[in-house]
C-alpha cells in the first residue's frame, strides 16, 4: 500500500501545487475585485452612504445571478470566455477563470454584509468630522471591518478548496481531482484516503492561520 | 456663535412625516456652553445635528461663525465642519485604531500631514491628560477616558464650536463630572462655543450658561442658568419645572397614577 502512495508520490505533488496555484490565483482576485463590488453594494444600498436605489437593485441581482449558478454548470457555460481570458480551454488555467468569476461575488457579499454590521455610530463620527464618503470607506469602514473580512477570506477559501475539486471536468488537477480520479475511479482506496487527508490538512492549515490572523487584528477585546 | 434660525427637520415614516424639529430659533453667543435638554424624542439630538448638518433641516438657517452651512456645497461643508468638533453618547471611536490614532483620524480628514497629525494628536491627548494611554486601544478604557479620547479628537482640528450628544449619559456619576469638568476647562482655556445636549438637569446646572428646554420639537423656554439662584423663579412650563426638579416622584400609596408628577402640579421649586 506505502508502495503504491510513493509510486504516484510525484503526481500527488504536482496535484497538491495545481490547487495552490488555483486558490493563490483565485482568492487574490476575488478580494481585489470582490472588495470594490461589496463596497459599492454596501454603499448604494439601503443603508448605505449614498442609497441608489435602481443600481442597488441591478447590481444585486447580477450577485445573485452569479451565485445562483451550480459550480460545475458555471464552469461549462463560461467556456468561451474563458477561451477568450486565457486562450485555453481545459488545465489548471482555465479552471481559475470560473473559479475567480465565482469567488468575485461570494466575496462580495462578505464585504458588504461586514460592512452593514458594523452599525453608523462611526460613519456618523467621521461625517461630523468631515470626511468624504471615500475617506469613510478607506479610513473607517474597512478599518473596523478587518478582522471580519479575513474571516470571510478565510471561509472563502476552504470553500474554493471544494469547489476546486471540480477542476477534473475541464482537466485541471489538484488534489480533490486526484482523490476522484485514483480512489473514486480506480477503487485506490489508500490513495483517495491520502488525497482526502491531504485536502484536511490544507484546509486545517488555512483555518487555523485565518482565524489566528483575525484574532491578531480584533482590537475589540 | 450659533444661529438656528426657523429651523424645522422632518423625517418620512410609516405612519407618515415625523417633525423631530418644529420651527426652532435659538441663538448661542460665542464662548459661552448652551444647554438643551428635554426627554427622549423631544427633538434635541436631532437639533444638535442641524448645526453641523449632520441631519439637513428641512427648512430654516443654521449660521455658524456667521456661514449659513446650508447654502454650502457638499465640499465646502466637509471643509466647515472641520470648525465643529461634535462627540457622541456611545463615543464612536474606532475599535481598531489606538487612541492616538483615533485623534489623529479627524487631522487625517482634514488634511493634515503625517508627521504633524502625530505630534498634534500628542498634544491633543495631553489636554485631557491621556498622553500615557496612546497606544491603548478603546477596549482597555474605561468610558471616560473613551469619552476623553473622543474630546481630543473632536478638539484636534482646532475648532470653534464644539457639540455635545448626551456625553455623559453611558458613564458613572463620578465620571461625569470628571467628563464635563474637562469640557469647562476647554471652554474656559480656549474659548470654544459648546452646545450640551441631554436629558439630565444635574448635567445643566453643573456646565451650562443657558439652557433651552424642548418639548415635541420645539423649545418651549429658556433661561439663563443664574436665573435658578434667583428667589422667586419658577420655569414657566410645567416640564421646565419637572427638569428643573430633577427629582423621581412616586406615589408609594398603591394608587400610582402612572402619569408624571409635574402634569400634577405636584412640583414645586
Amino acid at each position: 500500500m506505502f508502495d503504491r502512495i510513493l509510486e504516484v508520490l510525484p503526481e500527488i505533488g504536482v496535484a497538491m501545487g495545481q490547487t495552490l496555484t488555483m486558490l493563490l490565483v483565485a482568492i487574490p482576485l476575488a478580494v481585489l475585485l470582490g472588495t470594490p463590488l461589496g463596497v459599492l453594494l454596501y454603499t448604494i444600498g439601503p443603508n448605505g452612504l449614498k442609497h441608489r436605489p435602481k443600481l442597488h437593485r441591478v447590481l444585486d441581482g447580477l450577485v445573485n445571478l452569479l451565485r445562483s449558478f451550480p459550480f460545475l454548470i458555471l464552469l461549462i457555460a463560461i467556456i468561451p470566455v474563458t477561451r477568450f481570458i486565457v486562450g485555453t480551454t481545459i488545465g489548471t488555467a482555465a479552471v481559475i477563470v470560473p473559479l475567480t468569476l465565482n469567488a468575485i461575488p461570494y466575496f462580495a457579499r462578505f464585504v458588504e454584509q461586514n460592512l452593514s454590521q458594523l452599525g453608523g455610530g462611526v460613519v456618523e463620527a467621521a461625517r461630523s468630522m468631515g470626511a468624504s464618503r471615500s475617506q469613510i470607506v478607506r479610513d473607517v469602514l474597512i478599518v473596523e471591518a478587518k478582522p471580519g473580512l479575513v474571516s470571510s477570506i478565510t471561509i472563502m477559501t476552504v470553500s474554493f478548496i471544494s469547489y476546486s475539486a471540480m477542476a477534473g471536468l475541464v482537466g485541471g488537477g489538484g488534489i480533490g481531482d486526484f482523490a476522484i480520479r485514483y480512489g473514486y475511479y480506480r477503487y485506490e482506496t489508500p490513495l483517495m484516503i491520502t488525497a482526502i487527508v491531504l485536502m484536511i490538512l490544507l484546509v486545517t492549515i488555512v483555518q487555523l492561520g485565518g482565524s489566528y490572523v483575525a484574532r491578531r487584528l480584533d482590537k475589540r477585546l | 456663535m450659533i444661529e438656528i434660525q426657523n429651523v424645522s427637520t422632518s423625517f418620512a415614516s410609516a405612519a407618515g412625516p415625523f417633525t423631530a424639529v418644529d420651527d426652532v430659533s435659538l441663538h448661542i453667543r460665542r464662548g459661552t456652553i448652551q444647554g438643551i435638554i428635554g426627554f427622549s424624542g423631544a427633538g434635541k439630538s436631532t437639533l444638535l445635528r442641524n448645526i453641523n448638518l449632520l441631519e439637513r433641516p428641512t427648512s430654516g438657517r443654521v449660521l455658524v461663525d456667521g456661514v449659513d452651512l446650508v447654502t454650502l456645497s457638499d465640499a465646502e461643508l466637509r471643509t466647515k465642519r472641520h470648525d465643529i468638533g461634535m462627540i457622541f453618547q456611545h463615543f464612536n471611536l474606532l475599535n481598531n485604531l489606538t487612541a492616538q490614532e483615533n485623534v489623529e483620524l479627524s487631522l487625517k480628514f482634514a488634511g493634515v500631514g503625517k508627521a504633524e497629525r502625530r505630534r498634534r494628536a500628542a498634544e491633543t491627548l495631553e489636554i485631557v491628560d491621556l498622553a500615557d494611554k496612546a497606544g491603548t486601544y478603546p477596549a482597555k478604557l474605561s468610558g471616560g477616558q473613551k469619552q476623553r479620547v473622543a474630546i481630543a479628537r473632536a478638539l484636534a482640528t482646532g475648532p470653534k464650536v464644539l457639540l455635545c450628544d448626551e456625553p455623559t449619559s453611558a458613564v458613572d456619576p463620578r465620571t461625569t463630572s470628571s467628563v464635563l469638568q474637562y469640557l469647562a476647562d476647554v471652554n474656559a482655556e480656549f474659548g470654544i462655543t459648546i452646545v450640551v445636549v441631554t436629558h439630565e438637569m444635574n448635567v445643566i446646572k453643573a456646565i451650562a450658561d443657558n439652557v433651552a428646554v424642548m418639548e415635541e420639537g420645539r423649545v418651549v423656554e429658556q433661561f439663563d442658568l443664574t436665573e435658578l439662584r434667583r428667589p422667586g423663579f419658577h420655569p414657566a412650563t410645567s416640564i421646565g419645572r419637572y427638569l428643573v426638579s430633577d427629582e423621581i416622584q412616586l406615589d408609594r400609596s398603591g394608587r400610582g397614577t402612572h402619569t408624571t408628577a409635574a402634569s400634577e402640579g405636584l412640583i414645586n421649586v
